[in-house]
């Protein structure tokens, strides 16, 4: 914790998750307009900046882009937030046991994930969405495949270092189940870079959804996210371009909170570079 | 060297089978009958199950696959549902311009990457560095599809002499008329085409390139000999590009490798942006089409191109440092 104080890069991206958490819980009580009324008179009005009724202009149906911007926010933070959480699961599960058990098993395990990495990351998860069927479901479950192979790989290389550790041979010897071992002992020390990629992940999720939903297989309307948003704006880029600026600015920010926090976190976990600006 | 390529080629049999089990359900499992999309709702039952035994359909999922598979190891991945044309005639017509696409933006990632890492590195600390490291955390930070619409927006609508959309001839076709016509038009506007495309696709991996070259030079000039080179009274130019650069490029290389492959998955988005006639855009047409046997064929072909990739790189890796090859 006071490494992670002292970092400016983690606590920058703490900050600016932190700023999209906040924004995503009181979206509704924050957005100046309602996000889905549609007022013709007013579309494609180009952004009137701060003090103006609409800061940062409205779509072709006259819906403020402000407003969509902020309540997009929980789409993606959503999709983000399951589909690592599932990778993350799985990912240590299978890391841990294929570092662990070894021999066939984990031969088995990771050919199935060098099969996932056999396919461009984005890809695949345009392929599994285009078999389900759009929507927010699946595109988190296509979203949360594609990272499931990195999580795996971190944590069986962790696994496979600290198995040789006199620790784990002193709780061997002490006669503790080999599941305690695994879950009490190694996974707990293997925490810190498991949490790196996890961070780094999240961002990459928010990318990959906004790019699902960019090309029509995420979200759906009238649900709103900010890579609809793109798409809608693509249709109007020679008149409106506002309508693709501002919704990718709030991914850029987002993933760059992510990434400046796996950084951070990154640097930390590394004692060579603790200290080191 | 040669037994080490030749077990990576066997080992790669195995996955290539697993990825075109995969591809084959990504096919099948989808919901929805194609044949009933193409028939339209008033065909008859007749109609539709006749259509589905000129496809294969009416026969067991495992026969299918085996079908298929032999079909596609021969290069005949079948028809286009909605097209009526071969699915690897299609493909053919495109993997040039998206192999284009890929390899024009890595050169820009190169070229743009490592100077922008070292200059970094040699100005370490300073506003310099930081400024350029803020734009390459931007970089990496950004998807390339949207870069491309700001792109598009801000720099294509303004600047008459870049195109918005699409491709005009291929830049080996530029390169011939160079050649034989003496003319460099053709020449120049493959680039104009290709110029936006290639730096939204690009930028991240540049972004990418820039930190690796300035982190990895970092280490390199921390080392003994530079400052023995530097203590013998070398220029500072020297130093840096011979001494340094040499040494700090060999993870660069690395992750460029590594990096291509991922360029071949954002290449189909941008494709799509810019209505680049490549492969990304051909599939992703396809899915809103529900034309699944060319979805799979041409995820089928970005995945053999993706594993080939992977494989070269992995071999190079090799030539260059022997430990790999008796791992």
């Amino acid at each position: 914790m006071k490494y992670l104080l002292r970092s400016k890069s983690a606590m920058t991206g703490v900050i600016l998750i932190g700023i999209l958490v906040l924004v995503a819980i009181f979206a509704d009580m924050i957005a100046p307009h309602d996000p889905y009324r549609m007022d013709i008179w007013n579309s494609y009005r180009a952004p009137e900046g701060l003090g103006g009724t609409f800061v940062l202009g409205t779509d072709d149906m006259g819906r403020d882009v402000l407003s969509r911007i902020l309540v997009g926010s929980r789409v993606s933070l959503l999709i983000a937030v399951t589909a690592t959480g599932v990778s993350l699961l799985f990912g240590v599960v299978l890391g841990a046991v294929a570092g662990y058990v070894g021999g066939v098993v984990d031969t088995i395990i990771m050919r199935i994930m060098d099969l996932i990495l056999a396919f461009p990351s984005i890809l695949l998860a345009i392929a599994i969405v285009a078999t389900m069927g759009p929507g927010v479901i699946n595109a988190m479950f296509a979203v949360a495949i594609v990272r499931i192979p990195a999580m795996t790989r971190v944590t069986r290389s962790m696994v496979l270092g600290l198995k040789e550790e006199e620790f784990v041979m002193a709780g061997t010897a002490l006669g503790l189940t080999n599941r305690r071992i695994l879950f009490r002992h190694i996974l707990i020390n293997s925490f810190a870079p498991i949490l790196v990629v996890a961070s780094l992940n999240m961002g990459t999720a928010i990318t990959t959804e906004a790019t699902l939903s960019f090309l029509g297989l995420g979200a759906q309307p009238p649900v709103i996210s900010w890579g609809r948003m793109l798409a809608l704006g693509r249709e109007a880029i020679r008149t409106a371009p506002h309508l693709t600026l501002y919704p990718g600015l709030a991914i850029v920010f987002t993933v760059l909170g992510f990434n400046l926090l796996g950084d951070g976190l990154r640097d930390i976990g590394d004692p060579a570079l603790r200290g080191q600006k | 060297m040669f037994r080490y390529i030749v077990r990576r080629l066997i080992q790669m049999i195995p996955l290539l089978i697993g990825v075109s089990i995969i591809v084959f359900l990504l096919g099948h499992l989808a919901p929805g009958d194609p044949v009933r999309m193409l028939l339209g709702e008033e065909a008859t039952q007749e109609d539709v199950e006749r259509l589905h035994a000129v496809y294969g359909f009416d026969q067991p999922l495992p026969v299918q696959y085996f079908r298929w598979f032999s079909r596609a190891i021969r290069g005949d991945l079948g028809v286009s549902i909605r097209q009526t044309i071969p699915v690897s005639t299609l493909i053919f017509e495109r993997l040039g311009a998206t192999v284009e696409l890929a390899v024009v933006s890595v050169f820009i990632a190169v070229l743009l990457g490592i100077p922008l890492g070292l200059f970094a590195s040699t100005r370490r600390g300073s506003i310099w560095d930081y400024l350029t490291m803020i734009v390459s955390l931007l970089g990496v930070s950004m998807p390339g599809f949207w870069l491309g619409l700001v792109l598009l927006s801000y720099v294509a609508l303004h600047v008459n002499w870049l195109p918005m959309f699409g491709r005009d001839v291929s830049i080996m076709t530029g390169l011939v008329t160079l050649f034989t016509k003496f003319r460099a038009d053709d020449l120049i506007n493959a680039f104009r085409f290709l110029l936006l495309p290639a730096l939204a696709l690009g930028t991240s991996m540049m972004a990418i390139i820039a930190r690796l070259t300035r982190s990895s030079m970092l280490e390199v000039l921390s080392k003994d000999y530079i400052r023995t080179a530097q203590a013998k009274g070398l220029k500072k130019g020297v130093v840096v590009v011979k001494h340094a650069l040499r040494n700090a490029l060999m993870p660069v290389i690395t992750m460029v490798g590594i990096q291509f492959g991922a360029m071949l998955g954002g290449a189909v988005v941008t494709e799509t942006v810019f209505a680049w006639p490549g492969v990304g855009r051909l599939v992703i047409n396809a899915i809103t089409q529900r034309d699944f046997p060319l979805v799979q064929g041409g995820v089928l072909m970005m995945a053999l191109i993706f594993t080939v990739v992977n494989l070269l790189v992995d071999v190079c890796y090799a030539l260059v440092n022997p430990r790999i090859r008796y791992e």
